[in-house]
């Protein structure tokens, strides 16, 4: 049974940028990071010493507590450098790539006869494990359970995001062979939820034994956890894994090949980039090939991600692990007189407040201004349209503040992600940190229930 | 004002800690926001923020107020001039009723804000914007003759007790304007009733009054089953009649609706059911009909007194209503109920809606506990789509 469904809430932010469907594939990158904070809850053990040399696939570390997640190397090379901070915590692992592209061979599975043990125990030591996450929580999932159902949001909706489609077209039998490895791993059901508004991409017509879920709407309606609650909500107990279908791309190589083989398309968007389009990359690789001669002469924000739940990097910055897109915006440090009292033709705002309203269509290029001052929660009721959820995002957020856990876990704690609530934080006219204060809840929650 | 901006850069200084003047630290603070949206980039999570923040928001509600203000200032010297018998040009009118009003609006701004001003510094925060609003609503729902000694300890006591006790803007449970109203209306019942509050001059005795000008308002006139007194429901809805200065004329508060629904910053919700509350009232008063009070028709109960004022400004205020959307219906419902209840039940409070905000706004937690906890029990009840 696949269901269509029509998400009302919402909004999409008319933000310049887009890529257009055009690939460069000809880049090549020399340096990498593999980054241990792009990975939720993890304690990063160091497995190899700097100066060794990798192959794609060479374990890098390990989790302390769950030995067997184990986070590899993306490509050949050596690693060159291990970036401590305080406490000398590891901030990330550089690899300086040799060009030879060796990889480690694992062998290359049979999926029929290979039992779902043997196939997670495949996937832990080839590293590709943490493509799989899992909600409650959104965090790598635990080899150990079961799931009730696997969710892939073959859809994105965020601000400039890539059309999967796009990224999907040359990667069809991997696609295919990922959602083969997913069917092994559950009993329940596996849904691709796909976007509704257009016609069913041919990569989907020919799956069989999956549910195609069609979603219409504004963003967050291509968010996976959206799609969960409209269609298997998770309760207290409930196990959900999700994966991004880019990523099961990676999965599915592996089963074809045998060997780690990270290369992605990534789309490089924002109003601060002159050509946006595509790039074949791969995961942890620099950002700069990407952006010579491509800028603008503004001052820049760049981030791996999207405008709302990315992660702010350097000029000089690598491509986080879950991301296929980098987006640059103008840096909005600048004052403006007498700003909040403006007509504001140009200001884009989800309120009807700003003469911007009278242009339905137009796009705009956004900075990371934040457009006043942190304030006490004073109007109510605007979350309420931009979270697609039987949820009471205002009761849920104070929950956290209050680390009420009791309550957290009655409001909805385990049905959400930071990136669920991003646009809450968008449009929140007390400039509150609403992302921060969910990632709160979630390890209060990972602390207390553990 | 690139000058203005490296003036302000030159004097910061002085405002930061360590400073000459680090007490006024968030005074300078807000001046400065006020002068200039700030340079403050995000530095967690979403890296884009919305234009609209607080100050766009309670400068728009400000601005839907300024209907009510310009008619109530032109109908305090309307009705000064009628009942001293003069006949003048409209501007005259107009200027009577500036110099009457203007000073009570500067007064409630200066004596709530240094309370604001000084609360935010003690507490190390920035001055919020809520009070722009509030100082704006208490001279509206004051009668004109109010001293304004009064109004200065009415809208300290409100914006101490009312909000600041609490923690501030966004924590308060009483609307703080009402509150002033209520404060002077109970502190003060030997000044504040009669007949003569409504009119600038009217209680100073030397005053020739025109024989049989009353000054009454179309509530107490209802309140003493004078209902063939009660102006027409055209003279009750543009607003030429004695009453407090922003309520009077229900034209100018339909057009502080319009801005307030385009805008999207007044709840629609809230507006509605309270008017639906109010005639749902009045139809059953009707039906009963015990008294000239209760045969009132249903539009004449909503055009007199302060009703719509409640209902669009004060009602609707975010903190103090029930925050979630289904609270929000029951919330308004009764505060319409309530206010024509009271207004027919107990004639010596001809201004029910004041009282019955006040008491909604004591109940509007437990509506949102009872609409949350039903929230709650249907997450625990559903089961999903696929299992069953």
């Amino acid at each position: 049974m696949s269901e269509s469904l029509k998400i009302k809430k919402g909004l999409d932010i008319r933000i310049k940028g887009k890529a257009k469907e055009v690939l460069t594939d000809n880049l090549t990158f020399k340096k990498f990071s593999v980054d241990p904070s792009d990975f939720k809850n993890i304690n990063p053990k160091l497995l190899i010493k700097a100066g060794e040399k990798v192959k794609a696939g060479t374990p890098l570390f390990h989790d302390k507590i769950r030995e067997e997640l184990i986070f590899v190397s993306p490509i050949s090379g050596t690693l060159a450098e291990i970036e401590r901070g305080e406490k000398r915590k590891i901030l990330s692992l550089k690899i300086e790539a040799d060009g030879l592209n060796e990889s480690i061979d694992l062998g290359k599975p049979d999926l029929k006869s290979i039992s779902r043990e043997e196939l997670s125990q495949l996937l832990l030591k080839s590293g590709l494990w943490a493509f799989i996450k899992q909600r409650p929580y959104s965090t790598i999932a635990d080899y150990r359970n079961t799931p009730k159902a696997i969710f892939v949001s073959c859809f994105n909706t965020a601000p400039l995001a890539p059309t999967i489609d796009f990224l999907l077209k040359n990667d069809r039998k991997s696609f295919e062979l990922g959602v083969e490895v997913l069917k092994k791993l559950t009993d329940g059901k596996i849904h691709l939820n796909i976007d509704g508004s257009k016609s069913v991409h041919e990569v989907f017509q020919q799956l069989k034994g999956v549910e195609i879920n069609k979603f219409e709407g504004k963003h967050p309606a291509g968010n996976v956890g959206v799609q969960i609650h409209h269609i298997d909500p998770i309760n207290k107990g409930d196990v959900v894994w999700t994966v991004q279908p880019e990523d099961l791309v990676i999965i599915g190589r592996f089963i074809d090949r045998g060997i780690v083989d990270m290369s992605r398309y990534v789309a490089l968007t924002g109003s601060e980039i002159l050509n946006p389009q595509y790039y074949k990359t791969i995961v942890g690789a620099e950002i700069e090939p990407m952006l010579k001669d491509n800028l603008t002469q503004e001052k820049h924000r760049f981030i791996s991600g999207n405008v709302l739940s990315g992660k702010q990097i350097p000029n000089n910055g690598y491509l986080g692990f879950y991301d296929t897109q980098i987006t640059v915006i103008p840096e909005g440090d600048h004052s403006e007189f007498l700003g909040w009292m403006m007509p504001g033709i140009n200001k884009f705002s989800f309120s009807n407040t700003f003469f911007s309203k009278i242009f339905p269509k137009k796009e705009y290029s956004l900075d990371s201004n934040f457009n006043g001052g942190e304030r006490a929660y004073v109007i109510t009721g605007e979350f309420e349209k931009v979270l697609p959820m039987d949820i009471y995002p205002m009761q849920l957020i104070k929950a956290v503040l209050a680390e009420d856990i009791d309550m957290m876990e009655k409001l909805g704690i385990y049905e959400v992600a930071e990136e669920d609530f991003a646009l809450c934080e968008y449009i929140c006219t007390s400039k509150t940190e609403i992302q921060d204060i969910i990632k709160n809840g979630i390890d209060l929650m990972i602390k207390e229930m553990s | 004002m690139k000058s203005l901006r490296k003036y302000l850069d030159k004097i910061k200084p002085n405002f930061q800690p360590g400073g000459k003047f680090q007490k006024f630290r968030s005074t300078f603070d807000a001046f400065e926001t006020f002068l200039f949206v700030p340079n403050h980039v995000t530095k967690k999570g979403s890296h884009i923020r919305d234009y609209i923040d607080l100050k766009r928001t309670m400068s728009i509600v400000v601005m839907a107020l300024m209907p009510a203000l310009l008619f109530g200032m032109w109908n305090v010297g309307y009705q000064h001039y009628l009942s001293v018998g003069q006949t003048v040009t409209f501007l005259e009118q107009f200027w009577f009723g500036f110099i009457a009003v203007f000073p009570i609006v500067v007064v409630a701004y200066v004596s709530g804000l240094s309370v604001e001003f000084i609360f935010a510094q003690i507490r190390g925060h920035e001055v919020n914007e809520g009070f722009l609003v509030s100082g704006m609503l208490i001279p509206l729902i004051m009668p004109v003759d109010t001293p304004l000694w009064m109004i200065a300890v009415a809208t300290i006591f409100a914006v101490i007790f009312g909000k600041e006790v609490f923690g501030g803007t966004g924590m308060n449970i009483f609307n703080p304007a009402l509150l002033a109203r209520a404060f002077v209306f109970f502190a003060y019942p030997a000044k504040i009733t009669g007949d003569f509050i409504w009119i600038e001059g009217l209680s100073d005795k030397s005053s020739k009054i025109v024989d049989g000008f009353s000054g009454a308002t179309p509530l107490s006139q209802a309140a003493n089953y004078a209902v063939d007194k009660i102006p027409s429901d055209l003279t009750l809805f543009l607003g030429n009649i004695p009453g407090s200065i922003g309520e009077t004329s229900k034209l100018a508060i339909l057009i502080g609706a319009a801005i307030l629904l385009l805008s999207g910053i007044g709840n629609w919700r809230i507006m509605l059911t309270t008017v639906l509350g109010g005639l749902f009232m009045s139809l059953i008063f009707n039906l009963v009909g015990a008294n000239p009070y209760m045969q009132i028709s249903p539009i004449t109960q909503l055009l007199m007194g302060g009703f719509l004022f409640g209902a669009v400004f004060m009602a609707t205020d975010p903190v103090t209503a029930a925050q979630t959307n289904t609270g929000k219906y029951i919330y308004g419902f009764l505060v319409g109920v309530i206010a024509i209840m009271v207004r027919v039940f107990n004639p010596a409070y001809p201004e029910g809606m004041m009282l019955s905000i006040l008491l909604m706004n004591a109940f509007a937690p437990l509506i949102d506990h009872y609409v949350v906890e039903a929230n709650i029990k249907r997450r625990l009840k559903r089961i999903s789509p696929i299992q069953k």
